[in-house]
């Protein structure tokens, strides 16, 4: 270390050189510290293109729907206002690593983002066992050029209306576009586009061998719950059970595969907002856990840089300012409160790892005594790349954190007159807080969990479907519009039947005039 | 390994696409806030764009939700004074910030019942003529050749000191003197090589008579190639000027409407969708248009733009009133020469029987030689009236300046001022 050493510059202004040598700094940094990280490529954008970037919901090539049309007008309208600034970073989970940089940011903002998403974002999505399972990082940007293309092909040649239809049917259902619990087959652009002809040909001859009317020899039909009985079926054409034999969660694929009137160009669309749906499971998983370890790298790093001589008190203050910012957690009774910030939360967790790791307490021994006391470095490696929120709040969330933070629990139960304060943050409550904020993070219990029953396929062909209620939660009003989309996709009669504790709560039902002949 | 890229150069508008398609999407909703605003707005008040709102629930787009009920777990940061098992009322307004526990899955909407942009000056005429096909007719100006330009027109002898033309006059200078020195310089070349062949004879042999000659024939030679001027009169050369007709860059359009009481505020509401294309249309021709505003009943009046478009009136109808009053208006403040005079007409058609004949002849005799173009529009389910009729007469006289149409509802007004426009054009050409 010498502090006596020159900063690399002082003010805010910057230009290339500066910034690559602050990129030779932070990255010998970060070799330090053996953050492993894909190669950067750092794109220097205007405000618009911000905003471009930030309506494509941070894909560097999107296809063309109105909704991302939507989310720039109303980017576009609170960055006017002023109500809003505009995200001072967006990196993509790609091989290189892409990352933008706003040009009017100051010297201090582009040092901050670099850090932040060029080791922080980056190294995370290279470790992370989300990422590793479900995306690829290599084919990432290529699967999008393809996307894109293809659907432009479907657009010229089914005209712009009919692909818009269904995209916005499979947008409705995208968060039901995954497999939790198989891993996927990476996507690949080139695999993707080799195989889609052949692919097509054979996607349709098998959903022919699903829908062919005539029957199959008796002796092959093994008689399962939900046949008909022998006097009513005497050819035993109801007895091919039903289908499928298991639940299917994966709406999308289920769609795709089973649909029985969707052409062939469909399915591919289908396939493809179902590929980019399985690429953003991971960062919808991961929020707490990703912003906060790049919350904790460009915290360290830009603290070396400045140990090291390398930026002056000036920028220092300013990225103290900005990071203090950043990571500000309003109390629930603020008029600024909207939820517990995720960067906040996942800055807390990492940076307390460390604590207990370095100067563990007594407390620390208890609740930890795997990780008290040992190498921070390696400790906070494993925590980033073995754990999804849910499981990392489980367990890293300590009882300092829940002590800083003073995090309560309030349980919300219809049926009764009050809310209940079921826990709060002290002997009695930690273990029950950090259940229920691990809870509040999984995606089973954010999303409703709805799966694919029956499709009728030797009869009236409609497809149910069973929604499980979790704590006797409903499903809000948006249900009729989403599955009327998946009647769009399905084309035969959607039944949807809320089930709480094996008990029918609601029936929906799309089109909705057969509701009325049924529900009187 | 780090790559520097530096993406500003690159195309701006990325999302222009995805733009034009919401815009195309909500297009009835658009639709009906422009209208709004149109109606709301000032004819010349079309330079900006406008704020559209459309209720969030219109445009969502839907997944699967929780909705409120059954029982909730929300951890929440902050807690100041609470302690374990305390029981506190429900905050009025559901969920009381519910925490991410309420479905982060709605990351947008911000809790408004409004989406609101604002849409361009462009994509707002877009709208105003929505379906309607703003006609491209920029590319024919109106006959109009009063005022004349004056045009550079290539080069000519004689001009102006200060409107030479260094450049050419330099060139033609040059040639000259290349042209002008050639033969000399043959000749000096001749006598050159005559005299060093002399000189190179034998003493005895050589002529001194000859030598002599020859010196003073290239001493001659050589000063008369100085003599070939530098520059010559000859040589100038002056940027021409040519006068070009030009339409004029000013205009002045004359709005003309019955405010008697047959009129309604829907008619009215017409007549300003009209007048307003046609406004709309002329500046996209002339750098300065100025608006009058005639209204009239049994008596013609000046007013502004508010008092014509909002002021109720009643009474009978005499139309000539009003083309007096213009033709006063025009001799006093716009002479034909300098202004392109437009005028259009809106009514329901009713006039004393007595006056239509009085426009007619009004029209042909004094008003129609002025101007650059009539147009007439009756706003009317009903039969044509003597108006109409003392009308066609004059469109007879004056084919190609004056036309009449009738209009009965607002959806007719665009393929009508279409029509009008369009058939000028072809008999331009």
């Amino acid at each position: 270390m010498n502090a006596s050493q020159k900063p690399i510059a002082t003010g805010s202004d910057w230009n290339f050189s500066i910034l690559e040598h602050f990129n030779d700094k932070l990255a010998a940094l970060a070799d330090e510290y053996r953050l492993d990280t894909y190669p950067n490529q750092i794109e220097v954008i205007t405000t618009e293109q911000m905003m471009d970037a930030y309506a494509s919901v941070g894909m560097p090539v999107g296809y063309y729907h109105w909704s991302f049309g939507k989310q720039f007008l109303a980017v576009e309208q609170a960055y006017k206002r002023g109500q809003m600034g505009l995200a001072y970073e967006l990196v993509i989970n790609s091989n290189p690593c892409i990352a933008y940089l706003m040009e009017e940011n100051t010297l201090m903002m582009q040092v901050l983002v670099m850090a932040h998403a060029c080791y922080g974002h980056n190294s995370f999505f290279k470790g992370n066992y989300l990422f590793r399972t479900w995306t690829d990082a290599e084919s990432i940007v290529d699967y999008l050029v393809f996307a894109r293309h293809y659907i432009a092909k479907c657009e010229e040649r089914h005209g712009v209306h009919a692909v818009e239809q269904l995209l916005d049917a499979c947008h409705a259902l995208q968060n039901y576009g995954v497999d939790r619990y198989k891993r996927p087959s990476p996507i690949s652009a080139e695999e993707e586009a080799r195989r889609q002809d052949e692919r097509e040909a054979y996607l349709q001859t098998q959903v022919n061998m699903l829908w062919r009317t005539i029957p199959e020899p008796p002796d092959n039909a093994s008689p399962l719950p939900g046949s008909l009985n022998s006097d009513n079926d005497p050819l035993g054409l109801h007895s091919g059970g039903i289908y499928p034999p298991e639940p299917q969660e994966n709406l999308l694929y289920f769609i795709e595969k089973n649909a029985p009137l969707l052409a062939p160009w469909q399915r591919e669309i289908v396939r493809i907002v179902r590929k980019l749906a399985q690429y953003f499971y991971p960062q919808r998983q991961t929020q707490v856990m990703n912003e906060g370890w790049a919350c904790f790298w460009h915290y360290t790093l830009m603290n070396r840089l400045y140990d090291e001589g390398d930026v002056d008190e000036g920028l220092m203050l300013e990225f103290l300012q900005s990071h203090a910012a950043v990571i500000n957690q309003p109390d629930f009774d603020s008029p600024y409160f909207n939820g517990i910030n995720p960067y906040a939360l996942g800055f807390a967790i990492f940076m307390d790892i460390k604590r207990i790791c370095e100067a563990p307490t007594e407390e620390d021994y208890q609740w930890f005594a795997d990780i008290a006391g040992t190498p921070w470095r390696s400790t906070l490696e494993f925590a980033m790349r073995n754990f999804k929120d849910e499981s990392f709040i489980q367990q890293f969330l300590s009882p300092k954190v829940m002590r800083d933070l003073k995090l309560f629990l309030i349980v919300d139960d219809d049926q009764s007159e009050t809310l209940e304060v079921a826990a709060i943050h002290n002997e009695q409550g930690y273990r029950r807080v950090r259940d229920a904020l691990s809870t509040q993070y999984a995606l089973s219990v954010k999303e409703p969990n709805i799966q694919v029953v029956e499709a009728d396929i030797r009869g009236d062909r409609s497809l149910t479907l069973h929604h499980v209620q979790d704590c006797r939660r409903p499903l809000g009003r948006s249900v009729y519009p989403v599955i009327r989309h998946l009647h769009e996709l399905w084309g035969f009669p959607v039944r949807l039947v809320s089930m709480d504790e094996g008990r029918v709560t609601h029936r929906y039902r799309w089109p909705i005039e057969e509701e009325s002949k049924d529900n009187p | 390994m780090t790559y520097f890229i530096d993406r500003r150069p690159n195309a701006k508008h990325k999302s222009a696409v995805n733009r034009q398609r919401f815009l195309e999407r909500y297009r009835q909703h658009i639709k009906r806030s422009v209208e709004e605003a149109v109606n709301r707005r000032s004819i010349t008040d079309m330079e900006r764009g406008e704020k559209i709102s459309i209720p969030t629930k219109d445009i969502s787009e839907p997944v699967f939700q929780h909705g409120p009920g059954g029982a909730r777990n929300i951890v929440s940061p902050g807690n100041k004074e609470f302690l374990q098992g305390d029981r506190i009322r429900r905050p009025s307004g559901q969920g009381g910030g519910g925490g991410a526990g309420e479905g982060s899955a709605s990351d947008q909407g911000e809790g408004n019942d409004e989406f609101a942009f604002t849409l361009s000056r462009e994509e707002f005429l877009e709208f105003v003529f929505d379906g309607l096909e703003l006609p491209h007719l920029q590319s024919k100006p109106l006959k109009s050749l009063e005022e004349v330009k004056m045009v550079r027109a290539g080069l000519s002898r004689d001009g102006v000191p200060s409107r030479i033309s260094i450049t050419r006059s330099m060139r033609e200078a040059y040639a000259r003197r290349i042209a002008m020195r050639a033969p000399i310089k043959r000749a000096l070349k001749e006598a050159e090589q005559a005299l060093e062949a002399e000189e190179r004879k034998d003493s005895v042999l050589r002529n001194p008579a000859r030598v002599a000659e020859l010196k003073a024939d290239i001493e001659r030679l050589k000063k008369r190639i100085e003599a070939v001027p530098f520059i010559d009169t000859y040589d100038l050369r002056y940027h021409q000027l040519a006068a070009q007709p030009q339409p004029s860059s000013q205009a002045v359009m004359f709005c003309v409407m019955d405010v008697s009481g047959s009129m309604t505020q829907n008619h009215k509401d017409i007549a300003k969708r009209f007048f307003l294309l046609l406004y709309l249309f002329l500046e996209k021709h002339y750098e300065k248009v100025e608006l009058v505003f005639v209204r009239h009943h049994t008596a013609a009046k000046e007013v502004s733009e508010e008092e014509f478009f909002y002021s109720r009136e009643t009474g009978g109808t005499i139309v000539s009133s009003a083309l007096t009053l213009v033709d006063h208006i025009i001799q006093k403040r716009y002479p034909a020469e300098q202004w392109n005079l437009y005028v259009a007409q809106a009514s329901d058609g009713d006039n004393w029987d007595d006056d239509s004949n009085t426009c007619r002849n009004l029209l042909i005799k004094k008003l129609m030689p002025q101007l650059q173009y009539y147009a007439y529009v009756e706003i009317t389910p009903h039969d044509h009236q003597s108006l109409w009729h003392e009308y066609q007469n004059v469109a007879e006289h004056f084919p190609e300046r004056f036309t009449m149409r009738q209009i009965v509802e607002a959806s007719d007004i665009y393929p009508v001022f279409r029509e009008l426009f369009k058939r000028r054009l072809n008999q331009a050409r």
